[in-house]
């Protein structure tokens, strides 16, 4: 059975000049309900990796540096 | 696939309302005991009230209300079917929980000379009492945890609890998702606190996170219970809640009632005199919205700027604070605007309905040594103050239990037979995804299980049901995180087969619109004053049952009975 990746719009947006991430910071990945939140290797700063955003705000609201910033999902906008 | 081993003389789990304090009132009443505090997110942020809360919406505040005046109006909005020991078990301790949460931080709107102030929001009492900066109600306990030295684990998805000799709890198992270990964890007592089963229904919106409960409470608890051998109770009273339309929150009616703010229809007429929620309530606004005098709104446009200020202060700020940015987007605003608003996918909840863990005023459910609090038991009407109450009620009575116990022993079979239906879906080479199975199974959950209830409607959906549950064996999991989205498949399949069984199973209409089967009309109190529960019989199937309604502690008058059943205006009243 092989299966598409699906594209979606990513609601948690990260304003990279301030994410902290690469300097050991997890607060967001921490405290995210659904756990969508995730290190990218690559970069060094944090990405939304999963389509699964109840769009609570505690990512935004326990950043450090307000780095991150919550839409409503599309699907309901 | 690491197994890691854990030991607790009391394990909770569920670190959102009801858990934390349970954990903490054991922990308090014996400091000597090891307590493990659980759960699938992480403490600080977990549950229904991760950015508080604004209002109880149950407070029994003495001047304002008694117990007795508070479990006769729930008796009555839950159509008669309560254990009043139990409902008044909250009552009697509401006030005293009230203190103790002002004294550790938690803001309660007082008036000038320090009292509580207390709103009339319910269709005969006065139980309202805002909380204007409820934002740090979890912060505020969390140190609390702290303070009494629980331990506390993120992440840990519990799939399952272990049963031990003599039928009693025994510990529970669980999947990290983070690292994909599995954890086996041994306990005297359990007290299980995993909220409402919030991802039944899909949102009109379909996006599968859009739930008005917090998405984390997949139903894993009704599960659990239910393969433990304990029986749940009114699943067929369903939660359906008026919210905004397309949006998770509440219109609401608790913040702003008080201010002036009410509910109309396409006429701008007013058609019920109690925003209160309840079934009965919910059975107008559902008229209402596909009668032809839909759509229904929120009505605040009539209310003075700095009134519309203040509601957006409380609004937009607790519970839900991306409600303001939700209406920005449609560019609605308060002062000009009406608020469409809409019925909410179908749940299962004790805290706002009465569709739970069975258990008894302390708590404890009927499997020796398992306890289950907040919304996921079913004393109705719970909400946040409740599901506290009923956390301090199941770690003080857990730590009562335990006492000269030893862990229970039990069969190492379970574990072995756990671990293969956890990893099954990550072993697998290929197959479906866990999220397309969960769309497919609550789209299936919205056609064929939301009131007006069905009889063949309901039969077609059991069918349904069994076929997906045939496709679990296919489901494919790459991850860890998607390990813990397919076992919740597994939980939210049986709560929807589950709640099919018990709304088939009572063969009358009640609660409004939460259990309204059009084939029997009415109430029929000669057959159906009774609890409908639900257990897991000999032959692994689902058994229905009656259990009787205690005596009441306080008789409710004829002419009280049916307080709820007058909700709407006679006339329309064009405001």
């Amino acid at each position: 059975m092989s299966v598409l990746v699906n594209q979606n719009v990513v609601s948690v947006i990260v304003d990279h000049d301030k994410c902290i991430a690469g300097k050991g910071c997890r607060v967001c990945i921490d405290v995210c309900p659904t756990d969508i939140l995730a290190l990218d290797q690559e970069d060094g700063k944090v990405k939304m990796v999963y389509d699964e955003c109840w769009y609570c705000l505690p990512c935004e609201h326990d950043c450090p540096t307000k780095a991150i910033h919550v839409e409503i999902p599309y699907l309901l906008r | 696939m690491e197994t890691r081993h854990l030991e607790a003389d009391v394990l909770v789990i569920g670190g959102g309302t009801a858990g934390p304090i349970a954990a903490i009132k054991a922990k308090a009443k014996n400091p000597q005991l090891k307590v493990l505090l659980l759960d699938k997110a992480n403490v600080k942020r977990a549950g229904a009230i991760a950015e508080g809360m604004d209002s109880v919406n149950n407070a029994i505040v003495p001047g304002f209300a008694t117990p007795e005046q508070y479990v006769k109006e729930i008796t009555i909005a839950n159509d008669g079917i309560v254990n009043q020991a139990a409902i008044n078990a909250y009552a009697v301790r509401s006030y005293a929980m009230i203190r103790e949460l002002d004294e550790w931080g938690v803001k309660f709107e007082k008036d000038e000379t320090g009292d509580y102030a207390v709103k009339k929001v319910h269709h005969l009492g006065a139980y309202v009492l805002p909380m204007p900066e409820g934002y740090d109600v979890k912060k505020v306990i969390f140190r609390q945890l702290r303070k009494h030295g629980v331990q506390v684990s993120n992440r840990l998805v519990t799939t399952r609890l272990l049963v031990g000799e003599g039928g009693r709890v025994a510990g529970a198992m669980a999947l990290d998702s983070r690292s994909g270990e599995f954890v086996v964890i041994r306990a005297k007592a359990v007290v299980l606190c995993t909220g409402a089963a919030g991802r039944l229904g899909l949102p009109s919106s379909g996006y599968l996170f859009g739930t008005y409960e917090n998405p984390t409470n997949a139903g894993d608890g009704y599960s659990m219970a239910y393969h433990a051998g304990a029986e749940l109770s009114g699943l067929e009273c369903f939660q359906i809640n008026p919210l905004i339309k397309d949006y998770n929150g509440p219109a609401c009616a608790y913040v702003t009632g008080p201010f002036g703010g009410y509910t109309v229809n396409a006429k701008g007429e007013r058609f019920i005199k109690s925003d209160y929620w309840s079934g009965q309530m919910m059975l107008e606004f559902w008229r209402e919205l596909e009668g032809g005098n839909g759509p229904v709104f929120l009505k605040l446009d009539h209310l003075a700027d700095e009134t519309v200020t203040r509601i957006e202060n409380v609004l937009h700020i607790t519970e839900r604070p991306t409600r303001g940015r939700f209406h920005e987007g449609r560019g609605t605003d308060y002062r000009s605007d009406l608020v469409e608003m809409h019925i909410s996918e179908i749940g299962l909840c004790g805290g706002h309905s009465a569709s739970g863990v069975w258990v008894d005023e302390h708590a404890r459910t009927t499997v020796p040594g398992l306890y289950a609090a907040g919304d996921l038991c079913n004393v109705a009407h719970n909400y946040m103050l409740g599901a506290m109450v009923y956390g301090q009620i199941a770690g003080e009575d857990a730590v009562d239990f335990i006492a000269g116990k030893d862990f229970a022993g039990f069969d190492e079979d379970q574990v072995a037979l756990e671990r293969q239906r956890v990893f099954a879906p990550l072993l697998r080479a290929d197959g479906l995804p866990p999220t397309q199975v969960e769309y497919k199974l609550r789209r299936m959950v919205n056609d064929y299980l939301q009131p007006p209830k069905v009889t063949r409607k309901m039969e077609i959906g059991l069918q349904r049901f069994a076929e997906i549950r045939a496709d679990l064996a296919q489901l494919k999991a790459n991850n860890p995180h998607e390990l813990m989205r397919a076992m919740e498949v597994y939980a939210i399949l049986d709560c929807a087969e589950l709640a099919a069984q018990a709304s088939l199973y009572r063969t009358e209409s009640r609660w409004g619109l939460y259990h309204y089967r059009v084939e029997y009309e009415g109430r029929n109190d000669a057959e159906w004053f009774a609890f409908v529960q639900v257990k897991k019989g000999a032959d692994g199937r689902p058994h229905c049952f009656k259990r009787a309604v205690p005596a009441y502690l306080y008789p409710i008058d004829a002419s009280e009975r049916d307080a709820y059943d007058r909700l709407r205006f006679e006339e329309p009243a064009t405001v």
